[in-house]
């Protein structure tokens, strides 16, 4: 069974800081998004049960090739790159049509597509549901379990106030939520080998493919301003007075 | 005249996107419902033209066949703008929905505005450090908004009319239905949060910290780690980006820094107190009532006095 993980670089969100509101990028590292590493440790864990290969699928800047062997030592077995300097920081759309072109492309063809519910950094969750659109699958999101067995997959859907249980025939595209496993932490050995794991890097061009103009524009991006009154109390029953008088307690 | 068309899988949440709708355009409101009679009369009450899709061969589970019905309501309404709820179930909707129909898509949007022409949303960005405005400029649209975002429409006068609509093979069974095991508290529909993060010493402090949640009116809830690492609350009560975002009207902070990973979750709560030790945390900065001093003795005194 081929199962392909889709993983988004992005900064790490720690480490960016603000000034004047404005996000600073300066010298802030790139990884992979947190439930994308979700998504790679549930395809890892498929295939130490089963006859598997677990490839990484990633589209962005050049960066990407050394952001992507974090994925190689976390248990990838190969990883399947479409760069462009042009498609840093594409849009949800964008990155759809790319994956999905690479998707088709690929020599075994996927029969597992994994993704996490939504990007680290944007958090828009829709590149998943896009993919499976353009390639017509079926799709599950926001997984907290997956049982494949016989092409098919039994999945367990995590919605705000109930669980349900669903089967796909593969192939077919699931995103996952973030408790659905706790990712492994590489061992050394496994980092070092990761960089001699087979790696297939593309052009866009090369998947006959153009990059589309994105669908959004963004017109401010700024961290938002708190407008908190910030009064010390000195204690508790000061604290129960001022909460009394705005008529939040004793109601 | 082109139409905004609503959808969304919970009654309650489809009054919300009614009042969006509204607030962009006074009168080019539609609403389309699938296999839910019970809210497409709650929408007729609210004065909102509403187009019925009942069919059994559409699961709501099955995303694929429900976006593809949508689409063809969206045909069908002459609607270029579609407004879906941006819980889970919409969420997954919303991208699918945007392919089908060649539309950009914003999702997790907390608010629109129509501005010189074209629609603009607000979201959370970079993990929530940011807050973004951002418009789309396709023709076509697909927003999904928050929910609780928007007041629940009312009104008077609606209608509605039965749609038949194509329905594609079935790609996903639905096998079956579980309610969440556990914890079924709702933190987002709480008005008061009492929220511990990782300045609480010990589990045994946790009755006190849920007697003063009880004495307030609300619910405990916590940042990640003490959900995750620790597990000394429940998953459904965290608060942040990977938890629920919240906005009681009363959020009390107990031993939380700050992070923005947490804050993304709460600060848009009417009123903050932080509780801290540490008078530099920066979680004081976003709060209105500011307590430096030991949480377990703030929150003993506090369910001694209340």
């Amino acid at each position: 069974m081929n199962i392909v993980v889709a993983m988004k670089q992005i900064p790490d969100l720690q480490q960016i800081r603000i000034r004047d509101r404005q996000p600073i990028f300066e010298d802030v590292p790139l990884t992979l998004g947190s439930i994308d590493k979700n998504a790679l440790e549930a395809a890892v864990q498929i295939k130490e049960q089963q006859d598997a290969q677990v490839t990484v699928l990633s589209v962005g800047d050049e960066n990407v090739e050394d952001t992507i062997k974090e994925a190689m030592a976390a248990g990838a077995d190969q990883c399947y790159l479409v760069l462009d300097d042009e498609l840093k920081n594409a849009e949800s759309s964008v990155t759809a049509v790319i994956l999905a072109a690479a998707l088709q492309q690929m020599e075994d063809k996927p029969d597992l597509i994994l993704f996490g519910e939504g990007s680290g950094d944007n958090y828009s969750g829709q590149v998943g549901s896009r993919v499976a659109a353009i390639l017509d699958l079926p799709q599950v999101g926001f997984a907290s379990s997956i049982v494949v067995e016989d092409g098919r997959a039994t999945i367990t859907r995590s919605l705000e106030n109930s669980e349900e249980v669903v089967e796909v025939s593969l192939p077919a595209v699931v995103t996952v939520m973030a408790d659905i496993n706790e990712p492994r932490i590489p061992s050394v050995s496994q980092i070092l080998k990761a960089g001699r794991k087979p790696k297939e890097v593309v052009e866009p061009d090369e998947l006959d493919v153009s990059i589309e103009a994105g669908k959004i524009d963004t017109i401010s991006n700024l961290a938002p301003e708190t407008e908190r009154k910030r009064i010390v109390v000195k204690s508790v029953d000061e604290l129960i007075q001022a909460l009394s008088s705005e008529a939040l307690i004793g109601r | 005249m082109t139409a905004i068309l609503i959808y969304s899988d919970q009654d309650g949440f489809a009054l919300e996107l009614a009042t969006a709708a509204r607030s962009l355009a006074p009168d080019q409101l539609k609403a389309v419902t699938v296999n839910n009679d019970a809210q497409a009369q709650v929408l007729t009450d609210a004065g909102v033209d509403v187009l019925k899709i009942n069919n059994d061969g559409i699961v709501l589970a099955d995303v694929a066949v429900v976006a593809a019905v949508l689409a063809q309501a969206a045909e069908k309404a002459n609607a270029d703008v579609i407004l879906l709820t941006s819980n889970r179930r919409g969420k997954e909707l919303s991208g699918r929905l945007a392919q089908l129909t060649g539309a950009g898509c914003l999702t997790d949007v907390s608010h629109i505005t129509a501005e010189g022409g074209n629609i603009q949303g607000r979201r959370n960005a970079l993990g929530g450090a940011t807050v973004a405005m951002q418009a789309i400029n396709t023709d076509k649209k697909v927003f999904a908004l928050m929910p609780r975002s928007f007041e629940p429409a009312s009104g008077s006068g609606g209608s509605m009319e039965d749609l038949v609509v194509n329905i594609p093979a079935a790609s996903v069974k639905l096998v079956e239905i579980k309610e969440k095991s556990g914890d079924n508290v709702d933190i987002e529909a709480a008005e008061v949060l009492v929220t511990v993060g990782q300045g609480l010493a010990d589990v045994s402090q946790l009755p006190a910290v849920e007697e003063l949640a009880k004495k307030l009116g609300g619910e405990v809830a916590c940042s990640k780690p003490v959900a995750t690492d620790k597990k000394w609350l429940s998953e459904e009560r965290i608060i942040g980006l990977s938890g629920k975002k919240c906005k009681p009207k009363l959020a009390v902070i107990l031993g939380i820094s700050g992070q923005v990973q947490f804050t993304v979750g709460i600060r848009d709560a009417k009123t903050i107190i932080s509780v801290n030790t540490d008078e530099n945390a920066f979680m004081n900065t976003m709060a209105d009532y500011i307590l430096v001093g030991d949480l377990h003795q703030a929150v003993e005194e506090l369910n001694s006095k209340l």
